[in-house]
């Protein structure tokens, strides 16, 4: 199976939600959607799934052109962030509602329902209804419906973001195992980042209505082609700072200069900006390479064996991420060594150049 | 240490006064009533249960019983599906809505009484804009002062009329509550529109609808204003309601005892109904 757009758009009276938008999506792996809310996610999902009208542009499955079917001639599923399921069916009436729908007979849909059932673990429920379920369970009806059905298309949209942090990370990672080798697209929606890294497979950025870059998730991870793909991927976000390169040197606002390396080396002089992640600006001395950025406290978070600091360096607002406990006081003024081999480089307007 | 007292009481005790005087002592007066005879002069006499027998054996008693279910069986009948089916085709956003709002709601807002007159008016068939119309226009004889059949007609249309808004908004807020994604899930499903109604609609607005039943079943069963304004009972009794013939022996005829046992009848008739409909309707949540 594909699932392929060709400059798709989303406008809803005068107001675009979807710039004209190409992508190809495959089976096999998942294709993750990674954007901040409001980054029209869930706007890109509801024209793949044809809840919505396309504006300009077509939807291709298979190389057909499906932009004109309706959405339950094109055999899709859809997984939604709340737990929609049908409050007066059992769980197993629930699974089975579109295999019944589609006419199937009665021992496929046994066959079916009981298979996705074991799956997800939801034999011993299958009598009960939605609401005696815990959300979990809930949620797993959900994608035993999606499963059951073995549509071209699966969307997650946000499927995990109303659980709790521990069954999240128990049905994350079940997810990747549940949908292998069933041949349909899978198309995961998430403002993580680092459930786009956990699940792998492709990622699409997506800011302002708009895919700003698609690839292999590792891929986009270690070369963001601009700033903003740079920033909606890392939590907490991005540092970034202007700089003036003369030379081989490059030297901050506040003062702080350090020396390019590589590629970065043999830009023309200029303005840039330079982006790094907040792991690596960290409290101690990493190697000779590190650049020294002094800063004042601003807020610190100890989240298990992760602690970050916020500091202020003249103008500019900086995050710091590091392993293990580092005792700091609000307002005192700390050192921090920044990782400069492990700075991105972008133009003014924000492309990556190194 | 814990001490204990009795204070938790004095808590209680503005409740239980406000209780005392909206409940218990004019429901324990008519009781009080239905268990003796009098004559005035505050003489009373032991009649023990002689007047509940006399009610509940008296042919009367019966026809009224009789034809206040048939009211109220026509006006869920008609109100409660009509109200569904006006909630449902009712815009869920845009500036219609609160135009739609406010058009439902205006009749609920016209006192009982004043409803009764306007009806009474309305239907006169001589000067009455509808009576005028149905006999000289369209040529149907109709005069509910004369047919049984055109004034049950009336009264029923009137309380559709009145009341059937309330069913409307009721099952209204139960629709606008349910999230797109349900609908979505449908569509993707493929479900008729007959099963997103079924399976998704109907479940989600039986709280509302449960209240809803409850309150037009309360409300027109125990119905007086609008049909003695409007038809006096008559013509003769064909729209002698049991409201309407408890004031005729209370007041018409001054039969206290007699009138105070029915009202308990009645009182009692009402709640068992009340219980029926309100676990019927909720029987499977509780499993």
């Amino acid at each position: 199976m594909t699932l392929e757009l060709k400059a798709a758009s989303k406008v809803t009276r005068g107001i675009t939600h979807i710039k004209p938008t190409s992508l190809v999506l495959e089976t096999g792996h998942f294709n993750v959607l990674l954007g901040q809310t409001g980054s029209g996610k869930t706007s890109l999902i509801k024209l793949m799934a044809g809840l919505d009208p396309l504006a300009s542009g077509q939807i291709f499955m298979d190389g057909v052109d499906v932009s004109k079917l309706s959405t339950q001639k094109r055999n899709i599923s859809l997984v939604h962030q709340f737990f929609v399921n049908y409050p007066q069916m059992s769980v197993y009436d629930n699974i089975a509602s579109p295999l019944r729908v589609a006419g199937m007979a009665k021992s496929e849909i046994d066959d079916r329902v009981a298979e996705a059932a074991k799956i997800l673990q939801l034999e011993p429920m299958l009598k009960r209804r939605p609401q005696e379920l815990s959300g979990g369970q809930q949620q797993r009806c959900a994608l035993a419906r999606a499963i059951a059905k073995e549509s071209r298309a699966v969307f997650l949209d946000e499927p995990l973001a109303n659980l709790d942090y521990k069954l999240r990370e128990e049905l994350r990672e079940q997810l990747p195992e549940l949908f292998a080798g069933r041949g349909a697209v899978v198309v995961y929606a998430t403002s993580e980042p680092e459930e786009a890294l956990l699940l792998g497979g492709k990622t699409a950025l997506m800011d302002d209505g708009v895919v700003t870059q698609f690839g292999t998730t590792a891929e986009i991870y270690r070369k963001p082609e601009n700033l903003t793909a740079a920033r909606v991927f890392s939590d907490p976000p991005i540092n970034s700072a202007e700089i003036v390169k003369a030379g081989s040197e490059a030297r901050l606002r506040t003062g702080v200069s350090w020396t390019m390396s590589g590629v970065a080396a043999d830009l023309p002089d200029g303005v840039y900006t330079v982006a790094v992640r907040p792991h690596h600006v960290t409290p101690v001395q990493a190697g000779p390479g590190a650049v020294a950025l002094n800063g004042t406290v601003q807020v610190t978070e100890l989240s298990g064996s992760e602690s970050s600091a916020h500091f202020q360096m003249g103008d500019d607002g900086w995050v710091s991420l590091a392993h293990g406990v580092h005792p700091y006081e609000i307002g005192e003024e700390h050192a921090f060594y920044m990782d400069a081999s492990q700075c991105f480089y972008f133009t003014p307007d924000g492309k990556l150049v190194a | 240490m814990k001490t204990e007292n009795q204070k938790a009481w004095f808590f209680v005790l503005p409740v239980l006064l406000l209780v005392a005087f909206n409940a218990l002592i004019p429901i324990m007066t008519v009781v009080n009533y239905s268990v003796q005879e009098t004559f005035g002069d505050n003489l009373f006499f032991w009649e023990g249960l002689s007047w509940f027998e006399q009610i509940l054996r008296s042919d009367r008693f019966h026809d009224a019983l009789g034809r206040q279910f048939l009211f109220t069986f026509l006006i869920l009948i008609i109100e409660v599906p009509l109200g569904i089916i006006i909630a449902l085709s009712m815009p869920k956003k845009g500036i219609w809505v609160p135009v739609c709002l406010v058009t439902m709601a205006l009749p609920m807002l016209i006192p009982w009484n004043v409803v009764g007159a306007m009806w009474n008016i309305f239907t006169l068939p001589d000067i009455g804009l509808l009576g005028y119309f149905i006999n000289n226009t369209l040529g149907i004889e109709y005069n509910m002062t004369r047919s049984p059949v055109a004034a049950w007609v009336t009264i029923i249309v009137m309380d559709v009329w009145h009341w059937t808004s309330l069913v409307v908004l009721l099952s209204y807020a139960g629709l606008v509550s349910i999230p797109d994604a349900y609908y979505q899930a449908a569509k993707i499903d493929g479900a008729s529109p007959w099963k997103v109604f079924r399976y998704i609609q109907l479940p989600k607005m039986k709280t509302v609808l449960t209240i809803a039943i409850l309150l037009r079943f309360m409300d027109s069963f125990n119905i007086y204003t609008e049909p003695f304004v409007l038809t006096g009972g008559g013509p003769g009794n064909s729209t002698t309601l049991l409201s309407i013939d408890l004031v005729k022996i209370a007041l018409g005829q001054f039969d206290l005892g007699p009138a105070a046992a029915m009202s308990l009848i009645y009182f009692a008739i009402t709640l068992l109904v009340s219980w029926l409909f309100y676990t019927l309707m909720t029987k499977d949540d509780a499993k």
